[in-house]
């Protein structure tokens, strides 16, 4: 059987972050893509908080392929014909290093790829692996069609779905519960008229979720990020929750249903769509992150299940990368003392506790629980609208007082055991 | 007018292997299953019961997210990611 020292499943953010430390520091490594390009399989929302990760790679980061730096943060609450929004611009979103960045991922993992293959790694594309192999507990290399491949250390980041792991026995198979489904539209619009739309300076970009009634009360809700010369527009959705709907909503109806609405139909106006796309996103937070590493091999990124919907911030490829950079890291001392077994690579864990990959998890543990609350998705966006509705509404009949027009909605919507019970189930978050 | 799911397929890039990289177990779709997830959760909507009433799945315009998959509480679907140079390819996502 041929060998290498290190095989990387999976030419995505982790593998490829992976692969491009192991290659700069003379290791071995070969990538397996099993699309025709890295990004080819990979669909994000789409933004990656690069501030989080400019320390690792720093030089990298300089001339990546990303679309606009995100200046404008909008949430748009919907329920009853009604829209409420929050929005928040900061020069800080943006002074001289942008905390986030809108990205496609087609264009990124490309680059990066490009990056990896200049440091000296190899990135195979059309290779689908079908089997990690073990032998006595050991992972000891690949197998793809009729070819095996042996390996000291075998870097796992196949992605969300867990077919070779779970397959392999060392994580679980993906639980509907767990995860939500993505998918979305790529809209082609002309640059100025998306810079009009949001309100942005050249160059700049908008990052939108909107919750409520776009996903029938659903967990989930829809995004919206402005690229360079297209909007990425989609919805997510839990799994749980579409499966077990019973009243014939069929998940990419949500998407038409939405792009419809009196609210969206003039951010769309005019563009063309050009793409439509969908994966699978891990939702379960730190209580389903497998176990991640043993003797021959790490998981990193999606596999990992390192991804936080915190539902305004929504995270996955910064701690995509940072697990890829600590994975790298890791199997550099493991080669440096020779010893590969589980035992050798545990400074990866060790790593990603020390770091803010599995702290923010923690931190963020008691989220997906919060987010099983169906009233998150009907009651307060619902509540929130009437509210304010209530205040900006002038008919024939004598007004009452804004405050006391405020205090009457609050009484009826928020003052109720059911409220109390909600706020005290999100005190941790 | 909403653009129709064909026609936002239409839009991808799909090389198409011989062999489909989802097979349904129709047996269990007919005996077990009567909450047909499949059909409800596919952002493609490729599954559909023919005249027969047997469950199908156009899985040459699969977007290979995995959720029928993952939510196919009878494990009735055999799913694997197509075969290396074969299924979608984004350009843009």
């Amino acid at each position: 059987m041929e060998s290498v020292e290190c095989i990387v499943v999976g030419g995505g953010l982790a593998g490829l972050s992976a692969a491009y430390g192991l290659a700069q520091a003379g290791v071995e490594v070969m990538v397996l893509e099993r699309g025709d390009y890295s990004g080819a399989k990979n669909v994000t929302g789409g933004r990656l908080y690069v501030k989080p990760i400019r320390r690792f790679y720093p030089e990298l980061w300089e001339e990546a392929p990303f679309e606009r730096p995100i200046a404008r943060e909008l949430v748009t609450m919907m329920s009853g014909g009604r829209q409420t929004t929050i929005e928040i611009a900061s020069e800080r979103f943006t002074a001289e290093q942008p905390q986030s960045y809108s990205v496609v991922r087609a264009k990124l993992d490309q680059y990066l790829a490009d990056k990896v293959t200049e440091a000296g790694a190899m990135v195979v594309p059309n290779m689908k692996v079908d089997e990690l192999l073990r032998k006595e507990g050991r992972i000891i290399g690949i197998r793809a069609g009729d070819d095996e491949i042996g390996a000291q250390v075998v870097v796992v980041a196949e992605g969300v779905l867990r077919l070779l792991s779970s397959e392999a026995g060392l994580a679980p198979e993906p639980q509907a519960k767990h995860h939500a489904l993505g998918y979305k539209e790529i809209i082609e619009l002309p640059q100025g008229v998306i810079e009009d739309r949001w309100h942005l300076n050249p160059g700049e970009g908008a990052a939108q979720l909107f919750m409520g009634e776009c996903t029938r009360g659903m967990m989930g809700g829809a995004f919206l990020y402005t690229n360079r010369d297209s909007i990425s527009l989609g919805m997510v959705v839990g799994m749980e929750d579409i499966r077990s709907r019973r009243d014939g909503t069929e998940s990419w109806q949500l998407l038409d249903e939405f792009k419809e609405l009196p609210a969206v139909r003039p951010l769309v106006a005019g563009g063309t769509v050009a793409e439509y796309s969908a994966h699978a996103i891990p939702e379960g937070g730190i209580s389903q992150v497998p176990k991640l590493f043993g003797d021959g091999y790490v998981v990193a990124g999606d596999t990992a299940g390192l991804s936080l919907n915190a539902m305004i911030t929504v995270r996955g490829m910064d701690f995509a990368i940072a697990s890829g950079y600590f994975a790298a890291e890791a199997v550099k001392a493991a080669k440096a003392a020779g010893d590969f077994s589980a035992a050798g690579l545990a400074s990866y864990e060790q790593a990603l506790r020390d770091s803010f990959v599995l702290k923010d998890l923690e931190t963020a543990r008691a989220i997906p629980g919060v987010m099983e609350n169906p009233r998150l998705f009907t009651h307060y966006p619902d509540a929130v609208g009437r509210l304010l509705e209530s205040i900006w509404t002038v008919d024939d009949e004598p007004q009452a007082g804004h405050v006391k027009k405020a205090w009457k909605a609050a009484r009826r919507d928020f003052m109720s055991l059911a409220t109390v019970k909600d706020a005290w189930s999100m005190r941790k978050i | 007018m909403p653009m129709k799911i064909d026609a936002k397929l239409g839009l991808d890039v799909f090389k198409l292997d011989k062999e489909p990289h989802i097979v349904i177990d129709t047996e269990v779709c007919a005996k077990v299953c009567k909450d047909e997830a499949c059909v409800y959760v596919c952002p493609a909507d490729l599954y559909e019961r023919d005249d027969q009433g047997r469950m199908t799945v156009n899985w040459e315009g699969g977007l290979e997210c995995g959720t029928c998959m993952i939510c196919c509480a009878h494990r009735a679907l055999s799913w694997q990611y197509p075969r290396g140079q074969f299924g979608v390819q984004y350009r843009m996502s």
